[in-house]
Order: C-alpha cells, then sequence, then structure tokens
C-alpha cells in the first residue's frame, strides 16, 4: 500500500470510531436534548484544541457474546486541548456506544488519561453520561471504578478536577464526581443517585421520579452534591470555562493574574447596599461586588446553604476566594450545610494557593432541635479546621455582627487570620446584645419595679459599651477599624503584602478533620 | 426560636433573644419537628413484608424477645422487644406489605 492508501485505510477507520453508536443512537441521544460527547467537547474547549487519543481501544469483554460486538472507542472519548490557553485533560462518556456504560477497557482509558493530567499537571474535566456499571464485564467495571475512585483522590489537592454531569450517573459511579472539586449539573439532564426510583420502589414501597430523587435541582438545592447548575448544557459550558479563567492548572502554580479593572461602583455603592442597623438585612454579594474587580463574582454552589456566600472574584487581577456571611438567609447563621459548604471551599482554596477574603456578619449558629441532633458540633468544627489549617494569605473584614463562636469560626485572629479589618458599624462581643444583657444584669432586671425598661436600660447600656470593634481592637484581636469606603484599597494591600507568604505547620502525615 | 410571615417574603428570625428580618431557604422550611418518641410503638424501621408474627395480644413479652420478622433489603430482620411488657395491639397481619415508620405492634410497660 502507498502512503496514500494507508491514511485512506487511518481516515476509514476513524470515521468507524468516530459514528460512534450510529445514528439511531445518536438521534436518541439528541431527542432528550443532549449532546453527543464529542460535540460537547469541542463546544467547551477552545477552537480547534482537541486532540483525541485511543480512539481505536476496544472493549476486552469475551462472555455473553460480547466478543462479537463493537463498541467504537469502548464508550469514552479522552484527549488534551485547551480552555482560555489553559491546558485540560478532558474525558466525556458516549451515552450512544452501549449506554456509556463502563467496562474494562473504558475505564483504562479514563484512568489513562488522568494519569496523564496528573504527570503533566493540568486540570483534569470528566463529562459523565453513562448507565453504569458494564454488568457483561463483571467485576471488571467494579475494578475499573475502584482505579477512577483512588485516582480522583491522589490527583485532590494537587490538579482541580471538574465533574460534569449530563446524563445519569447512578451507583457507585456517583462518587468519582464527589471526589473531585466542582460538581456541574444541568436542569431534566442530570440525574445522580445511589439507588434509582426502581429499587426504591422495590425495596421501600416508595415511588419517586428521578428528576425529584436525583435531578439538578435537587443536587444544586437540596444535597449540595453539585456546585454549579444550569439550564442548558451550553450555559454549562460558559460556567466551566469562568471557573477555569479563575483557578490555577496545579497546586504549584498560582491563578493568572487577570487584566485590572475597577469595581462597578455606581451599581455596588456600599452605603447604598449597606444598612447599618445589624437586624436589617442585605445581600453580602453586592458588597462583594462592590470591591472585586470588575464586580465580577462567581458564586460557587448558589442555590444550597444560601446563609452563606463562596465564590471567585478578582482583586487588582488577582483570584481570590470569598467566604461571607449572607444576612439575606436566616441571618446568615452558621449551621450544618453552611459551615460544611465553606470549610470545603476553604480547603479548596488553600490547596490551589487563593487568598481567602472572608466577610463576617452573622449572629452565631442556627439554634434548633434539628440542628444539633444533625450533628451541628462535628460540621461547625470543619470551619474551624479549615480556617486553622490553611496558610494562605488569610483576611478577615468584619462588617457588622460578630458574636461568640461564629466570631471565632470567620477566620478570627485567632485563627491566624494575616488581617483583621473591621467597619466602624462591627460588633464584636461574646453574645449579641440582647442576650448578653439579660444574663449579665437578670438580676437588676428581675427586680426593677418595670423590667421591661430596665431590660431596655441595659441592652442599650451594654449595646454602647461592647457593640463596637473597638474592645477588640483594644486587644489587638482586629488590627484596623477602616472605612468602608477604603475596603477596596485595603484589601488591595493586604495581598501585595501577603504575596509571598509562606507558612508550613507542624509535619504530620495528614490532619484529621471532623468529616 | 420562632418566626412569624411577613410582607415581601421576609421573615423574623429569632437568634439569642434578637429579632433579624431575613429570607428563608427550601431545606429550612422543610425541616420536620422534633417528636418524643414513645418506645412502646414498635414501627418498622425499614419498609418490607411481614414475614412472620411470634406473638399474640395480651401476651407478655420479655426485653429481646422475638415479636416479628421483617422481610426487608433481602435479609429476615427481628424485630425484638425494647422491654419488658405487654402486647397491647398487633396492627398488621403476615404477609402484610408495610411502609418505614408505619406501627406495627404496641407494647404496653410491664
Amino acid at each position: 500500500m502507498s502512503l496514500k492508501q494507508k491514511t485512506q485505510d487511518l481516515k476509514k477507520r476513524m470515521r468507524e470510531a468516530l459514528e460512534g453508536g450510529g445514528d439511531k443512537a445518536i438521534e436518541k441521544q439528541k431527542s432528550v436534548g443532549k449532546m453527543t460527547a464529542r460535540e460537547r467537547i469541542i463546544a467547551l474547549l477552545d477552537p480547534k484544541s482537541f486532540h483525541e487519543y485511543d480512539l481505536f481501544v476496544e472493549h476486552a469483554a469475551k462472555d455473553f457474546d460480547m466478543d462479537k460486538k463493537y463498541l467504537p472507542g469502548d464508550g469514552v472519548v479522552t484527549g488534551t486541548g485547551s480552555i482560555y490557553d489553559y491546558p485540560v485533560c478532558i474525558y466525556a462518556q458516549d451515552f450512544t456506544v452501549a449506554g456509556g456504560s463502563l467496562g474494562y477497557m473504558h475505564a483504562k482509558k479514563i484512568t489513562k488519561i488522568m494519569d496523564h493530567a496528573m504527570r503533566m499537571k493540568v486540570p483534569l474535566i470528566g463529562i459523565n453520561d453513562s448507565g453504569g456499571a458494564r454488568i457483561q464485564e463483571g467485576v471488571n467495571s467494579l475494578a475499573g471504578y475502584g482505579e477512577i475512585f483512588y485516582r480522583n483522590t491522589q490527583a485532590s489537592g494537587v490538579i482541580p478536577q471538574i465533574s460534569v454531569i449530563l446524563g445519569p450517573c447512578a451507583g457507585g459511579a456517583v462518587y468519582s464526581p464527589a471526589l473531585t472539586d466542582f460538581v456541574f449539573v444541568v436542569d431534566n439532564i442530570s440525574k445522580m443517585f445511589i439507588t434509582g426510583p426502581e429499587v426504591i420502589k422495590t425495596v421501600l414501597g416508595e415511588e419517586i421520579s428521578m428528576e425529584e430523587l436525583g435531578g439538578a435541582k435537587v443536587h444544586a438545592e437540596i444535597t449540595g452534591n453539585a456546585h454549579f447548575y444550569s439550564e442548558s448544557e451550553m450555559e454549562c459550558f460558559e460556567q466551566i470555562k469562568k471557573l477555569v479563567s479563575f483557578i490555577p492548572w496545579n497546586n504549584t502554580r498560582k491563578a493568572q493574574p487577570f487584566i485590572k479593572k475597577e469595581p462597578k461602583v455606581k451599581e455596588y455603592q456600599i452605603d447604598k447596599i449597606f444598612p447599618t442597623n445589624a437586624k436589617e438585612p442585605y445581600d453580602i454579594r453586592d458588597i462583594i461586588r462592590a470591591v472585586s474587580d470588575d464586580s465580577d463574582f462567581l458564586e460557587v454552589q448558589e442555590l444550597w446553604a444560601k446563609n452563606i456566600v463562596i465564590g471567585f472574584g478578582r482583586i487588582n487581577g488577582d483570584t481570590v476566594g470569598f467566604v461571607a456571611n449572607q444576612p439575606l438567609y436566616l441571618a446568615g447563621v452558621l449551621d450544618v450545610d453552611s459551615s460544611d459548604k465553606a470549610a470545603r471551599f476553604i480547603r479548596f482554596c488553600d490547596a490551589f494557593n487563593i487568598p481567602l477574603v472572608t466577610l463576617v456578619d452573622l449572629p452565631g449558629y442556627l439554634p434548633g432541635i434539628d440542628q444539633e441532633h444533625a450533628g451541628v458540633i462535628r460540621h461547625g468544627a470543619k470551619v474551624l479546621y479549615a480556617y486553622s489549617e490553611a496558610t494562605v494569605p488569610k483576611i478577615t473584614l468584619i462588617l457588622r455582627k460578630a458574636y461568640g463562636g461564629g466570631y471565632i469560626a470567620m477566620c478570627s485572629r485567632h485563627l491566624k487570620a494575616d488581617f483583621v479589618f473591621a467597619w466602624p458599624t462591627a460588633e464584636i462581643a461574646v453574645m449579641g446584645p440582647e442576650g448578653a444583657a439579660n444574663i449579665i444584669f437578670r438580676k437588676e432586671i428581675m427586680e426593677a419595679e418595670d423590667p421591661e425598661k430596665m431590660r431596655q436600660a441595659k441592652i442599650k447600656e451594654y449595646k454602647k459599651k461592647f457593640a463596637n470593634p473597638y474592645v477588640a481592637a483594644a486587644y489587638g484581636y482586629v488590627d484596623a477599624v477602616i472605612e468602608p469606603g477604603e475596603t477596596r484599597k485595603l484589601l488591595i494591600h493586604a495581598l501585595d503584602i501577603s504575596h509571598d507568604k509562606s507558612e508550613l505547620g507542624p509535619e504530620k502525615k495528614h490532619g484529621i478533620p471532623p468529616f | 426560636m420562632e418566626m412569624t410571615q411577613e410582607q415581601d417574603n421576609f421573615i423574623t428570625f429569632v437568634v439569642h433573644t434578637a429579632k433579624y428580618r431575613t429570607l428563608s431557604t427550601v431545606k429550612y422550611d422543610k425541616r420536620t419537628a422534633w417528636h418524643k418518641k414513645d418506645e412502646g410503638l414498635i414501627s418498622a424501621f425499614i419498609p418490607g413484608n411481614i414475614q412472620k408474627i411470634f406473638v399474640q395480644e395480651g401476651e407478655m413479652v420479655c426485653k429481646g424477645q422475638k415479636l416479628m420478622i421483617l422481610d426487608a433489603m433481602k435479609m429476615f430482620n427481628n424485630v425484638t422487644a425494647p422491654f419488658d411488657g405487654v402486647v397491647r395491639k398487633i396492627h398488621i397481619t403476615e404477609g402484610l406489605k408495610v411502609t418505614k415508620k408505619q406501627v406495627l405492634i404496641e407494647l404496653e410497660l410491664k
């Protein structure tokens, strides 16, 4: 054969493999509003940047007449490419080929690209769209999952790992996304659960639809398994691109600096957004936008545990991770979910050299039997652990309330914040004035002729004396009380100063966080 | 903690006697109230089928005694008496499919 003939043969082979599951299966995929695996990769990556590997991999199953079947690429597409010129490794399960089921070689392709991502130290993106284990391949399917989970864990904190759920992801398969840093879901397309509606119906007699059990909304709003929710695959890809632009390629780098831009001060004027009365709500995200470059803020887990806000922004071109109590929801209390949400994010930022900016305005922990019984002690401890452990620059700004345990937990000086700033409206105290006055002046209030009048007088007295930033400032727990208008300037300065911060904790194999 | 509905979906949220104006969340609204458990009400800890009943109404039972077998999750699960007592009422029959938390037997402390 001549080179031309050989090339033609190659092209023919490629064409066959690229057909995936064939027209019928592709049509079915499209009819439910889904793109094919390669379309997804092309839509997500920079134009013409994708290079596919292992296109000619074939499955290794022999039993149940599987040896007579040809499964192009064994149901998964793998390769490398770039997003905004960031190098990435990517795989996408191809539902049109045997339902994207995971067999021995399918898993081998995935683990191969994972190993590649680890060696090259570039982010890994996994697009999940699979019916689950390929039953015909038996224990080899299970082995495949196990090998993936092991690599997810080894890669954790070394390279960013992104999971995109664009189809079913059930049973053991859900644990790969769960081990990765960010999970993206799309309404009506993503479905995640350990045991599906069928099994639940048979075993438990409870009827529920897939969407109600483990749809995108459920994971974005109720379980917290998902970090980004969107209504279409294209919107989802835009979110992924944006996220990638904010984070570094690996744990030895910093995020790529971006063009410096001033916040949109007209839309986000602090004195218009911010009520000084500590009981009144406002949207803390407006404060974040008021200090961030271009007022651009990428919120993570926007719909879950809304009483705390986490996400990425930039200050003077550099990425920072914001952790902020949200007075708009549940008065911004810490509870089981918000603690989980914050703690994981803090650890991500710490692992990937992203400075933490903490905005404090909370009345404390959420009281309630359900909270206590759900383990708010161990969940709340995660926040303390994550902040104490973090060695990236830690900048804390106390806006209004910082009471009791909540004050300590929100990256206080005592957990080794590098900078603690407070606005003059800050109230840093062992507890809120009402509660404190009731305890300290209990006797006076009880014995007074008009107890209510006395109570109000004592609350006022306590407020005047302690509901301010100056007591904490007098001990040096607050470095500077600043005018709100100066905030961005000081954040820029603090980040400049701490650019080369390096801190090593005590030598250990690893800590034991209160998981 | 108490809550009262206000205009614009804002609620009054009380934390340590201080009242805050704020919004609620889906999950917070869905939380279930806590109830003290009646130890005498033996209910299904898992949905399943009543495979066999070993006791009758009025019968004395000792702590740990097998009351019935609940077939669930591919297992024959023993349902036992949590204390010494008398079977006051049996709500199920053999072969019956029961849901989670369904009351099976009422015991009276003796």
